[in-house]
């Protein structure tokens, strides 16, 4: 392999992998509030991408994105208001299913709105055939765009997690529910929140990604697949190794280009998240002894 | 059977002959098309039943088992030996010899060798048995979420491998699949001249699911699943093996699916790689849990009404977005099930004291 | 010849050493009962002796046979047989079912037998049935029989409990706190169950709380403390154990 070609599939892993890890960072940031894993996490991202399309034919850019994390965001607190809030301790079978459910819809209802076709917002700078030339390859800057703008993402979270009173609060809520509430926390907004977090952060990523992957509306199924598992692989609920299991999943999946035929891609990552989940259920940085403790 | 079992089936096969009776009378023989469809989709529901409801475990990935009868089925009755036989090759030759190989013409004429479904569907089944126990035997150490994905994952693995398949047929499926013939002049195909005695098929082999199933959640075994589910540990501390229970059931329902598969390929004449889709299994979880979970007839009635709704193109262009719907509203408002509705419970309890 | 030895077994929770290097053994027919304050790893005992827990090191004996590395079911099939601390009967089955659970190694219907509905399987469904009421009636709760166990009283629940134990004609019986929750008068009921029980040939060993439960029907008594075994007697001599009153009789609380 030359120095070019891996350089180039280097940089095409990284971008997928950060991707990946977002939607990962999602998954936990619900995780870890409400034991849920949201299985309508994909379709934020998608829903992200389609309305900044939609919007972006009337405004300018920067606003249409803005504008359509908002709105991703409103939809995220609205499905948690509706659907989520008002349950009395549902078990976990419950839970999957209306969260199964929830994708279902919304990807119907996208189909509806956008129907089949493929859609994308345009190149943040240049267009299609710009590219910039970094370690030997030639990079899209819009590839660039995708790194910083997840890259800045996961460090705000950290930030948000460590060093905010809310984020603090969000932390102590997934420590001890019942502890946070009788410290006066209230627990029930900070679900909401989480599910509005979780959604913004997806609808983001969707956008700075749709003009080098597109979007489709039924594109969530295909990331919320990869994000569980770059969740898993991290360890559920630990969003730091999140990031780094991204960026090793999606590093694997560009180069297995070259070896597997591009129709058994996704075999490949589920294969990877079956392993996992059979061998190390806890994450690759996980540790077996507290895990068995947790309920999943 | 016991007693219990005894009635409802018998409504059951009442209400098959009743509905073919009908549409006799009225002319409208063409539903019977889609009642043998649904009938056999019934067969995947109430195998998922037992292992959802009864053993307690989610599978999102039972499409998958479906379309592996389904496509080997297929796969193995539509491949042409004609030329391997004509070559001399020995399995080739060893299998006619032992009549397990049919010969036919094709459309112009051409002779055309292929397995016999007999055969081809014994040998789908079991690959189902290989595969389900291979996957079985890690993935039901795993539970809730990890369950969920897990099974889900092995169903998009399934499509996957259908989808970017040769001999699958790829996005096109297999199409030209051969009559199965049961008995010398009763065939499972598509003909119409067929209809009405293959809907007593398909509707025949769900009555012969369905017994088996009710007789095991009846039995020892039954019992030993509703243990598994109401609490694992102490069930494993009276002696069950906790494992092997969930793994037998988890095979035996994927061969409920295969066997589906095998028939409706056979009855359809093809089989296309929506079939393995993840929609198709989330559908069969939501009729399941529309149905009751641990509900064997919920689960059967409401697959037959759901799918044949659904196969008539009553739901339009919404026919995702209805299941995707009736499936938050289950879980919001009725999580026991639609026919364990606190309205249903009253009826029931009256109808009981005034026995 | 003892039914269960124990050697040498150890099991720790991270740093705590929740059993630590403890070895007693049960002679047949007798009752044996563990006793010590909160916190001792009488609980855990019980959990690696029935498998639920696995050991780290040490081996346990049951007819000479190992069980060290055996799973629960397996343990229950070769005649160990447990209850609970904290009653785990199955919810939503009636006593008679919960009981018929307890049958289950003693009877062998698989899946064929199951779906096929053979004579063979009805024939062994009707002497299970036979056997659970049977139990029912030994531990005088049989007017309960269809009764769903949830809608159950607590007492009522734990002879449930206990008549699953013995369907299966356990050897050992392992019996986790069997009068934790009740009232003075229950207790003494359930000492007298326990006690015919052994008469019937079945060799009992106990965690409990209640002091004058242990020193009634014990034949011999262990005393585990932070997860050491300090004394293994007969019940007299460990009244009169000093060590025993300073930690456990002799404490504030007791």
């Amino acid at each position: 392999m030359t120095a070019e070609l891996f350089s180039q599939y280097l940089f095409a892993g990284i971008t997928y992998g950060i991707i990946y890890a977002i939607v990962a960072i999602g998954f936990n940031i619900i995780y870890n509030t409400t034991g849920i894993i949201n299985f309508a996490q994909g379709e934020f991202v998608m829903l992200g991408g389609m309305i900044a399309i939609s919007l972006n034919t009337i405004i300018p850019l920067v606003p249409a994105i803005a504008l359509a994390v908002v709105i991703t965001m409103i939809i995220g607190a609205l499905i948690e208001i509706i659907f989520i809030r008002w349950l009395d301790n549902p078990s976990v079978l419950r839970m999957i299913i209306i969260t199964i459910g929830l994708s279902i819809l919304i990807r119907e209802v996208a189909l509806h709105i956008w129907g089949e076709g493929v859609r994308s917002l345009p190149y943040f700078n240049g267009n299609e055939i710009s590219s910039i030339k970094i370690l030997e390859a030639q990079i899209s800057p819009q590839v660039l765009w995708v790194i910083g703008i997840c890259g800045i993402m996961v460090t705000l979270l950290s930030i948000f997690f460590r060093f905010t009173s809310l984020g603090l609060d969000m932390r102590a809520c997934s420590a001890n529910r019942l502890a946070a509430t009788l410290c006066g926390i209230n627990a029930r907004n900070m679900v909401t929140f989480s599910f509005m977090l979780s959604a913004g952060i997806g609808a983001l990523a969707g956008c700075v990604m749709s003009p080098i992957t597109y979007t489709q509306y039924d594109c969530g199924t295909g990331l919320a697949i990869k994000g569980f598992t770059v969740a898993v692989l991290g360890g559920l609920g630990n969003s730091m190794a999140a990031v780094a299991a991204g960026l090793l999943l999606g590093i694997i999946e560009a180069f297995s280009i070259g070896v597997v035929p591009l129709a058994f891609q996704d075999a490949i990552s589920i294969s990877i998240l079956l392993i996992i989940l059979f061998v190390r259920p806890n994450g690759l940085f996980g540790c077996n002894e507290t895990a068995n403790l947790k309920e999943f | 059977m016991t007693r219990r079992n005894y009635i409802p089936i018998m409504l059951f096969i009442t209400a098959v002959i009743g509905i073919q009776l009908i549409t006799k009378f009225t002319g409208t023989n063409y539903y019977l098309t889609q009642l043998t469809m649904t009938a056999y989709y019934s067969l995947v529901i109430i195998g998922l039943c037992l292992v959802m409801g009864y053993a307690g475990q989610i599978s999102l990935g039972h499409a998958g088992f479906f379309a592996i009868g389904g496509y080997t089925s297929a796969a193995l009755t539509t491949c042409n030996l004609t030329s391997l036989f004509k070559n001399g090759n020995s399995l080739v030759k060893f299998l006619s010899s032992q009549g397990m190989l049919i010969k036919s013409q094709d459309l112009y004429g051409d002779p055309v060798l292929y397995v016999n479904p007999w055969l081809a569907a014994i040998l789908a089944i079991m690959l189902t048995v290989a595969i389900a126990f291979l996957i079985g035997i890690p993935v039901l150490k795993l539970k809730g979420h990890y369950l969920a994905m897990a099974t889900l994952g092995f169903g998009i693995i399934i499509f996957r491998i259908v989808l970017a398949t040769e001999i699958f047929g790829e996005a096109d499926g297999i199409s030209e699949v051969p009559g199965f013939t049961l008995i010398p002049g009763v065939s499972v195909n598509g003909n119409f001249d067929n209809r009405i005695i293959n809907y007593y098929i398909a509707c025949g082999i769900v009555v012969i699911g369905i017994i088996l199933l009710l007789n095991l959640i009846n039995s020892r075994v039954g019992r030993a699943l509703r243990a598994i589910h109401g609490a694992e540990d102490a069930a494993n501390a009276m002696g069950i093996n906790t494992s092997r229970y969930k793994l037998y059931t988890f095979v035996i329902s994927a061969v409920f699916a295969a066997v589906a598969g095998i028939f409706l390929t056979h009855y359809n004449g093809g089989i296309g790689p929506s079939e393995a889709g993840i929609m198709k299994s989330i559908r069969y979880v939501a009729i399941v849990a529309i149905g009751g979970m641990a509900n064997m007839w919920g689960a059967l009635t409401m697959g037959v009404i759901l799918n044949f709704m659904s196969l008539r193109g009553m739901f339009g262009s919404y026919d995702d977005a209805v299941f995707g719907a009736i499936l938050i509203i289950i879980m919001l408002f009725a999580p026991e099930g639609l026919l364990r509705l606190a309205i249903w419970q009253k009826f029931f309890k009256k109808n009981d004291s005034a026995q | 010849m003892a039914l269960l030895e124990i050697n040498n077994l150890n099991r720790s929770f991270g740093g705590l050493k929740a059993v630590n290097n403890v070895s007693f053994s049960v002679q047949p027919d007798t009752i044996k009962a563990v006793i010590g304050p909160n916190g001792a790893g009488k609980t855990t005992l019980f959990n690696l002796i029935s498998g639920n827990l696995p050991a780290d090191n040490g081996n346990i004996l049951f007819n000479s046979t190992s069980i060290t590395d055996l799973k629960p079911y397996q343990i229950a099939g070769l005649g160990i047989s447990r209850t609970f601390q904290n009653i785990k009967l199955f919810p939503g089955m009636t006593a008679l079912e919960n009981v018929m659970i307890g049958r289950h190694v003693k009877s062998k219907a698989g899946f064929w037998a199951g779906m096929l509905n053979l004579p063979a399987s009805r024939r062994e469904e009707k002497s299970i049935t036979e056997n659970s009421l049977e139990l029912l009636e030994l531990l005088e709760i049989a007017p309960f029989a269809h009764i769903d166990v949830s809608n159950l009283a607590f007492g009522q629940q734990r002879a449930v409990e206990f008549a699953r134990a013995l369907a299966s004609e356990p050897k050992l019986l392992l019996l986790d706190e069997p009068a934790a929750g009740l009232n003075i008068y229950e207790t003494a009921e359930i000492a007298r169950l326990i006690t015919k029980i052994q008469k019937k040939g079945i060799t009992i060993l106990l965690v409990e709380h209640d002091m004058s439960l242990v020193m009634d029907i014990s034949d011999e008594i262990v005393v585990l403390c932070f997860g050491e075994k300090i004394a293994d007697d007969l019940p007299a001599e460990i009244q009169q154990n000093p060590e025993v009153i300073q930690i456990y009789l002799g404490d504030d609380n007791a």
